[in-house]
């Protein structure tokens, strides 16, 4: 992180969450170091991290649930945790590891829940737009897992809040549920809130987030939109393609910075347009290989530059 | 960073760095904040209306968790089924029997036990329904998700205290018919008085259910907790062995606990000795006194 440039700063737009110099003490235990971020209104923003690194207590403080140890946090221009009760009615949450009695049924949720925060649309409404009206009398306990995620995003967006907050909502789904999950993730942002996403899939936040706070061992260590942090941290492109043929004129071809041989396997680090030029010249020398191709960077390769180490899932 | 007075918080610590007055920095930022507090405040609710939607949240929560339980009736079911199987073995063993000694004595047996078990259903369901309900909410993340939705603490546990007043209702009728029909226990004699102390004892049952769950790690160890100090106050409260039969130490160990004063306060109007002020006064103190410290205790997760 280059020393001037401040997290917070979100050219001009609109914050709904300012988070400065957050930390979180157990006892000796610091889950949270510095946690220092700001979301603009409208946007869908990622916590992305592995497991541990305090992802879930930074929103927990955010959405008053924990009081942070220092630091100052603003959200919706409120103190989480002395006007937690107005708070609560302008965000919505998914929380990892929450549940429902088991014999409630859903109708019965979205009344309770909608009621709690009057003023708000019609909860059948709600249940209607979030595919859930044919299973209106099914208890939870009856429910698959795609049908408990809307559920729960439904009960998450039942008080139209401006923020909400999604817990590590796909772990646990299968792929096609996960895809599911990440069009009602968008859907939400499409219909006005502010999405507050947590995850430590590298891919969910790479598709989804406009912009991305990577957390490490308590720290936020990067902040920007996906791109933004591949071409900080991982601008390096590789081409790679497999031939027997002697390849040592590639060291000289232009945008290549280096060349790796494993076999039959080579790998030419580079910028710029290198797969065009390393193409030309194997073709130029005859060689043809059918899968030549380019690998960019990811986000996976971000966070070992950044941190030194890979996210272990 | 020059933020309003409101809507921040700033505890030991890192503080927030100082003054950056570039424009579209964080100085901006708080400006945003600041607006939007002052939006938010037509929002704010007067203390009148707060009340009115906190009774609505709690009637409904009642409301739900009493179709909840209707639901699920084997805790119903376990919650009387022992009290009334032990009030018929009692009946078998003591029946037309009569207390021979202590300030009771001419009282027949029955006419004790029918009244003092309407107080061991309502132990029973404070001790060990109540407080595995709660743990068990909490171990499944249900409490999570209801605070994080807004219940409120007072909402949630003023539901599990309706809920658990129409149960002992349901519970300590099934008692007095049977009592009544089987044993020919004569109706209560101050009605009211039985009702008050009813009420009084489901109060302080309910408050002790919540602090079994609020100090219980786990669902299995409040109902560990519960069921020991159930069987405990079962038998030294007058609700097995007649109180005079029982050593001094234990008689003393019995008066410590609450049930015994549930007993008194149901056995005494019910049988025409009067309404004891007394004893529903330290009824009544213990529920306050276990309302705030379980209050204090109570952990949403």
């Amino acid at each position: 992180m280059p020393p001037h440039s401040d997290l917070r700063d979100l050219d001009g737009r609109e914050a709904v969450i300012t988070a400065s110099h957050v930390r979180k003490e157990y006892g000796a235990f610091t889950a949270v170091r510095d946690a220092t971020f700001a979301v603009a209104r409208g946007e869908i923003f990622g916590l992305l991290g592995p497991n541990g690194a305090g992802k879930t207590t930074t929103v927990e403080c955010l959405q008053g649930l924990r009081e942070a140890s220092g630091g100052t946090i603003s959200v919706l221009g409120l103190d989480p945790v002395r006007q937690s009760r107005e708070l609560r009615r302008r965000v919505g949450s998914q929380l990892q590891e929450a549940a429902l009695p088991d014999h409630i049924r859903v109708w019965e949720a979205l009344e309770l829940f909608a009621s709690l925060i009057p003023g708000g649309r019609d909860w059948r409404e709600i249940m209607a737009e979030w595919g859930l009206a044919e299973k209106s009398k099914t208890s939870f306990n009856a429910l698959s897992g795609g049908q408990r995620q809307r559920l729960f995003v439904a009960l998450a967006v039942v008080n139209g809040p401006e923020v909400v907050f999604l817990d590590e909502m796909t772990t646990g789904l299968d792929p096609a549920a996960r895809r599911i999950a990440w069009d009602l993730i968008r859907e939400i942002r499409e219909r006005g809130s502010t999405v507050v996403l947590v995850t430590h899939f590298m891919e969910e936040a790479e598709r989804l987030c406009d912009r991305i706070a990577v957390m490490d061992q308590g720290r936020v260590v990067a902040l920007d939109s996906p791109r933004g942090l591949i071409a900080s941290y991982a601008a390096g492109l590789r081409v790679v393609f497999d031939t027997q043929a002697d390849i040592g004129f590639l060291s000289g071809v232009r945008f290549v910075e280096a060349v790796h041989r494993e076999g039959p396997r080579v790998t030419v680090e580079g910028h710029g347009a290198v797969l065009a030029s390393v193409a030309a010249a194997l073709v130029g020398h005859g060689i043809e290989p059918p899968d030549l191709h380019l690998e960019a960077p990811t986000l996976e390769d971000v966070f070992l530059s950044l941190t030194g180490h890979v996210m272990a899932e | 960073m020059t933020e309003p007075p409101t809507g921040t918080h700033t505890q030991g610590g890192a503080g927030a760095p100082p003054a950056d007055p570039a424009p579209g920095s964080p100085g901006a930022v708080a400006s945003g904040a600041a607006r939007r507090v002052a939006h938010a405040a037509p929002l704010a609710i007067s203390p009148g209306r707060w009340a009115l939607a906190f009774v609505k949240v709690l009637l409904r929560m009642t409301w739900i968790e009493t179709k909840l339980l209707v639901r699920e009736p084997v805790t119903l079911v376990f919650s009387f089924a022992f009290p009334v199987l032990v009030l018929v073995l009692l009946g078998g063993i003591f029946g037309g029997q009569h207390m021979d000694s202590g300030p009771y004595a001419g009282l027949k047996m029955m006419d004790w036990y029918v009244p003092s078990y309407i107080g061991l259903v309502i132990a029973s369901i404070g001790t060990v329904s109540l407080p595995v309900h709660l743990s068990t909410y909490r171990e499944r993340g249900v409490l999570r998700r209801f605070r994080a939705s807004g219940v409120s603490e007072w909402a949630l546990l003023g539901s599990q205290f309706l809920v658990g007043l129409g149960t002992c209702l349901i519970g300590g009728l099934v008692i007095s018919v049977l009592g009544i029909f089987a044993y020919g226990v004569a109706p209560p004699d101050a009605i009211g008085g039985v009702v008050l102390s009813f009420v009084v004892a489901v109060f302080a049952f309910s408050a002790l259910g919540v602090l079994i769950a609020s100090l219980a790690p786990t669902a299995r160890a409040a109902q560990g907790v519960g069921l020991l100090i159930w069987f405990i106050m079962m038998f030294i409260s007058g609700t097995s062995a007649p109180l005079d039969l029982l050593p001094d130490w234990m008689l003393a160990l019995g008066k410590s606990l609450p049930l015994y004063h549930v007993v008194i306060t149901l056995v005494d109007p019910w049988n025409g000795y009067g309404f004891d002020l007394v004893q529903v006064t330290i009824v009544g103190g213990i529920g306050l006194a276990t309302t705030l410290m379980a209050a204090g205790l109570f952990r949403w997760e």
